[in-house]
């Protein structure tokens, strides 16, 4: 078996409102997994029981078959949160001091680092292209910027799996296509990926599975069963792949009437 | 006017006052960025109502101050976890009930032979030995544990979900760091006294923040203010024989103020030039 991470019957609830029902997926290793949904669908609360932020009330979530509560491997899955708390633009912090934390994942008390972590985090920093930014002071990057260095901070201890929570809230579409370009090109040196994302029309070049998630895991499946499923004939990105158009960039279904 | 740094009560103040200050200002940079800044004063409330109640039972007022901000300042964070109070309440109100018994007590026992006064205003020139080593014990003990934690602790500050994933026991680190609030209070009440003693945590901070500095820079530059205005305010109490805390203190605000005008006239001046540039 190779699959990395494995949900079983997975229910959550916030008080008396399920957020979750009756979850179940794997993913095996080298995935790219789009996850879907609209707002309030329950994507984030997913994610943070996979990352073990949540107690799990009921089912079971396995990583590398271990159940998430036993599991204390965290340097082999990095995180990308939706928002960063506490932080704000005044924040005294360097990007070098903050990519540096991810390293802590792989130590034991007294977590000090070692001028090998200096290196990680340098050849993270050029792996999202921000190894100039490595004494500015996180506040003065642009959002885009910003969300590279927290993307070198989930890479710098050469994660299996990479998880990304909505990165690209705020970046312009440009920085986006680049940005999910350069998640294809890490899926294709081998980590897998979880990135939830609005807008599938977006990532589509890239991803290799889709969940779609409501709840309950409507649909998941490869992009391409995805498009055939009669449910989601009439989803705007589906019927651009379908029915072709004289679009060349296939993710710009949504925004113009063209389509 | 050098001989001050001969006499005995000069140089203990000098050095309790510099290891209270190296404390008060490294816990301050982490607690204002946690939006904790209060917590001092809080802890300082309850530590007024453990002095009374130590002075009213004959145990020394030193470790009615300690209980009480231990226990008190555990309680403000089982509050704040068990019930949906906003923000700052929970601090609030541990610490006027620990405010209340103080004053409650004084009013009973109708004044102690102890200044209480003392207590509340510090006095660091009248400091005993005894009082001393306790200060400096328990701001060493602060000190360590920031250096011990310090990686996980600037992590969970900035990033507290993250921190959680990289295996760091925020929620743990979290009470260790109100627990080391109550050390410091303590330690630094005969020094500044309770009524200024979070002035010590706050203002040496805030001013450092101002700066625009690395994380690392700004907890030296926070000492470096702290140091500076502990030595210069000793010394200014002595020559001109003002009340030292007040002086202390005031010396914080100056600093900070200072900053501000310098950073307001520096972009005052930066704006001139870039508009005759324009022209
Ligand atoms: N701490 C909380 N307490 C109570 N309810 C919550 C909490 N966090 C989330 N919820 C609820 O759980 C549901 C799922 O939230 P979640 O954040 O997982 O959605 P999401 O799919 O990530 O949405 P978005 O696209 O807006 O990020 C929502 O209805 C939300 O109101
Ligand atoms: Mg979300």
């Amino acid at each position: 078996m190779d699959s990395l991470v494995d949900i079983r019957n997975l229910s959550f609830h916030f008080g008396s409102t399920t957020v979750l029902s009756n979850i179940s997926f794997s993913i095996n290793k080298g995935d790219f997994v789009g996850l879907i949904g609209p707002n309030g669908s329950g994507k984030t609360t997913l994610i943070k029981l996979l990352l073990g932020l949540y107690k799990i009330q009921k089912g079971i979530i396995r990583i590398n078959g271990k159940e998430i509560s036993h599991f204390s491997d965290w340097g082999t899955i990095g995180y990308v949160p939706q928002k960063v708390t506490n932080f704000s633009d005044t924040f005294p912090a360097t990007v070098q001091e903050i990519v540096l934390t991810g390293c802590l994942s792989n130590k034991k008390f007294p977590r000090r680092y070692t001028s090998e972590d200096r290196k990680t985090t340098l050849d993270a920093l050029k792996k999202v292209e921000m190894q100039g930014f490595l004494n500015r002071r996180i506040g003065e990057l642009s959002g885009g910027q910003q969300q590279r260095v927290f993307i070198a901070r989930a890479l710098v201890t050469r994660p299996d799996l990479l998880i990304l929570d909505e990165p690209t809230t705020g970046v312009d579409q440009v920085t986006q296509n680049k940005f999910y370009d350069m998640l294809g090109a890490l899926n294709k040196e081998g980590i897998s990926i979880v990135l939830v994302s609005h807008d599938l029309g977006r990532i589509t070049r890239h991803v290799t599975k889709v969940a779609s998630l409501n709840k309950k895991l409507d649909f998941y499946g490869t992009h391409e069963e995805f498009c055939s499923h009669p449910d989601h004939d009439a989803d705007h990105h589906c019927l651009t792949i379908k029915h072709g158009s004289d679009c060349k960039e296939p993710h710009c279904a949504k925004e113009s009437p063209r389509c | 006017m050098l001989e001050l740094f001969q006499y005995a009560f000069m140089q203990k103040a000098f050095i309790t006052g510099i290891v209270i200050a190296i404390a008060c200002s490294l816990l301050g940079v982490f607690l204002v960025l946690r939006r904790y800044a209060l917590m001092g004063d809080g802890i300082a409330h309850i530590a007024f109502g453990g002095v009374a109640t130590g002075l009213l039972f004959n145990l020394t007022p030193f470790l009615g101050a300690l209980l009480f901000s231990l226990v008190g300042s555990l309680g403000i964070l089982k509050i704040k976890e068990k019930t949906n109070l906003y923000g700052d309440s929970a601090i609030g109100i541990v610490s006027h009930a620990g405010l209340g018994i103080g004053i409650f007590i004084l009013s009973v026992a109708n004044g102690f032979n102890v200044d209480i006064l003392s207590y509340l205003f510090g006095s660091i020139l009248a400091i005993r030995q005894s009082e001393m080593i306790l200060s400096i014990i328990l701001a060493i003990i602060v000190i360590g544990v920031i250096y011990l934690f310090y990686n996980e602790l600037f992590s969970m500050t900035f990033d507290e979900n993250s921190s959680k994933t990289f295996g760091i026991k925020t929620s743990l680190l979290n009470t260790l760091l109100i627990l080391l609030t109550a050390l410091t209070i303590v330690s630094s009440m005969r020094v500044v006294g309770l009524m200024l003693a979070s002035s010590l945590i706050i203002l040496p901070a805030s001013s450092a923040l101002q700066l625009k500095l690395s994380f690392r820079n700004t907890l030296i530059a926070s000492v470096g203010i702290a140091v500076l205005s502990v030595v210069l305010g000793l010394c200014l109490a002595y020559w001109f024989d003002f009340a030292v805390s007040g002086t202390i203190v005031l010396l914080n605000a100056v600093f900070f103020l200072f900053i501000q005008i310098v950073k307001m006239s520096f972009r005052l001046y930066s704006g001139v030039l870039s508009v005759s540039n324009n022209d």
